[in-house]
């Protein structure tokens, strides 16, 4: 039996159609997978509740309230937890011979990370848009004003972006989705160990030095003074700016780090 | 006249280590334009390394190889445009359809919006999936998703086909469709090189059987040639008394072409036979004279651990 199928061409694929049939696949995948899109948005919701509800009533915020508190601090580390689903995605496709498929086609190599890392930071917008919607229902308000707040949606979107890399690179070294889901438990310290729930002075004070110094940290307070202007500056003792420039700081390095180690890692398979 | 042909594949000298382990140790193999060849050898031979080397994943250590003359190491791009890789699991996403999937793999592989569905369509109908077509691929058979594995590689138009060991896991009728699938490749025209630890798989497809161990290829030929050589027939007797085994295995002896093999737990006795199929006769006369109750005798193809053992005078496991 013969077929009319196209000649072959003769140059590799454009990195823009390729990246973009990558992302797209991602995408299909997590939009078609409601197991996904309603646990994750109900594990939110339900962490989300028991601190504004069940512990919010025990933890004092001087100068704010705790809604105002909490709510940033989970939109920003609701990028971690989104990006977990990153790293267990890119350790399936390794195990399923998906990787090694795509890496023996015409493509640039690089195609295949940035059409994930576009599609997952597409994820990420969208976990970022439940936990928005979650936090004003609860009570949530912005103090600042509305540019500023602005400014905190696209400082989260970033550190979804930072984030990305340092999860596909735990999603290939892992081996299997499973695993993957273990490493990402990482997530864990350096949330809870950070100012996204509780203040950082409530802590041992050997805590609060690791608390103080981690990237988490400086971007949740970035978003928290972002949207609550001059009170949650008062309460963290630094204006915005100064937030705002280490979290952009730790994100640079972040990816200057993580993104030539997945890229390495990519290449040699 | 002499034409000067550029060889589908070229490998001299190959060298993969993993560690310490040496997954390739000198491979050294040939593969004509038009021919299936059949990678055989048992698992840990060095057979998916190889098809690795050939679809550019890993790199060779030592020695050279070349896809329509195009080397691995140093032109890896080119050589991805000649070859399609459908490996040992198949490499398709669960939650899009089967035409969706094929599409995605024909845009990668430089196909317009247009020509990518046209041609989708033409793949999905080849490997019978087009009632299929549209459904999730999660809801697929192991046998399906293999097809729209291999119609996923085929849709870039290959002039070199991997398949590592395409029919693993599947069930004897899934097995079989599929290897009509192959086999309708091979007329229209593809080289595949394909790996398997079944003989007879090798044997229904390919054209040219390179027999790997330990990073190595121990014997290379047609499937008639190797045959003849690792001995077309197997008698095996099973005899009802223990004790009387020992004589059986001598009338054996007397006219096999291979050297016997008892295996007491079983009360059985087999021997290869390189000639026609009169000497079956031939033997089983004189086991009749004897009155040994016997309880079967059976004729078929020798297993690969026989091949081995008459192909390289050692088990496999064995071979150094």
């Amino acid at each position: 039996m013969s077929i009319a199928i196209t000649p072959p061409r003769g140059n590799a694929t454009g990195l823009f159609v390729s990246s973009g049939q990558i992302a797209r696949r991602v995408l299909r995948k997590f939009i078609r997978s409601p197991q996904l899109v309603v646990v994750g948005t109900v594990q939110g919701a339900m962490f989300l509740l028991i601190f504004r509800y069940v512990f919010g009533g025990a933890i004092a915020v001087r100068g704010v309230s705790y809604v105002d508190f909490v709510v940033p601090g989970f939109i920003t580390t609701g990028v971690l937890f989104t990006a977990m689903y990153a790293s267990a995605g890119m350790a399936e496709d390794m195990s399923a011979g998906l990787i090694a498929r795509l890496r023996s086609l015409p493509i640039p190599r690089s195609a295949v990370l940035i059409g994930r890392a576009l599609a997952d930071t597409g994820i990420q917008v969208w976990g970022l848009a439940v936990t928005v919607a979650i936090g004003f229902l609860v009570g949530f308000r912005v103090h600042s004003n509305w540019g500023a707040a602005l400014a905190a949606a696209a400082l989260v979107i970033l550190f979804g972006f930072v984030f990305e890399w340092v999860f596909v690179l735990i999603g290939m070294f892992a081996g299997s989705a499973q695993a993957a889901q273990g490493f990402a438990l990482i997530v864990f310290p350096f949330t809870f160990v950070s100012s996204a729930y509780i203040p950082v002075a409530t802590m041992p004070s050997w805590m609060q030095g690791f608390a103080e110094n981690q990237p988490i940290t400086v971007m949740v307070n970035a978003v928290r003074c972002l949207t609550e202007g001059q009170p949650a500056e008062a309460l963290l003792g630094h204006p915005t700016s100064y937030f705002v420039i280490r979290s952009l700081v730790w994100s640079v390095g972040l990816i200057a780090v993580f993104a030539p180690l997945a890229v390495a890692k990519y290449r040699r398979g | 006249m002499v034409l000067e042909m550029t060889s589908t594949l070229e490998a001299a000298g190959l060298v993969k280590r993993f560690g310490k382990t040496r997954a390739l140790d000198g491979l050294n193999l040939t593969m004509q334009p038009g021919q299936v060849m059949a990678l055989l050898g048992p698992n840990g031979a060095g057979k998916t390394t190889f098809v690795n080397l050939v679809a550019t994943l890993i790199r060779p250590d030592a020695g050279t190889l070349q896809v329509n003359g195009l080397d691995v190491a140093r032109q890896p791009a080119a050589v991805r445009r000649n070859i399609a890789l459908a490996g040992q699991s198949a490499a398709v996403e669960p939650t899009m359809t089967g035409r969706e999937n094929v599409i995605m793999v024909a845009r990668l592989f430089g196909a317009s919006a247009a020509d990518a569905r046209r041609d989708a369509g033409a793949v999905l109908e080849q490997m019978d999936l087009t009632d299929a077509a549209d459904r999730q691929v999660r809801t697929y058979s192991g046998g399906m998703r293999r097809r729209l594995d291999l119609g996923a590689s085929l849709v870039g138009r290959p002039r070199l086909l991997l398949l590592d060991e395409p029919t693993s896991g599947l069930d004897p009728r899934s097995r079989l469709e599929l290897w009509d699938v192959i086999r309708s490749l091979v007329a229209s025209g593809t080289d595949v090189l394909l790996t398997t630890q079944y003989l007879d798989e090798a044997d229904h497809l390919a054209s040219q059987i390179a027999i790997i161990d330990h990073g190595r290829v121990v014997a290379a030929g047609t499937p008639r040639e190797l045959k003849r050589r690792a001995g077309r027939n197997v008698v095996e007797v099973r005899v009802r008394d223990l004790s009387s085994l020992d004589r059986v295995a001598a009338i054996l002896t007397g006219i096999g072409d291979g050297p016997t093999t008892i295996d007491r737990p079983t009360h059985s006795v087999s021997v290869a036979l390189s000639a026609d199929t009169e000497r079956i006769f031939a033997a089983l006369r004189p086991l009749d004279d004897t009155g040994i109750a016997i309880d079967e005798v059976s004729v078929r193809q020798p297993t690969l651990d026989e091949a081995f053992l008459a192909l390289t005078g050692a088990p496999k496991e064995e071979v150094a």
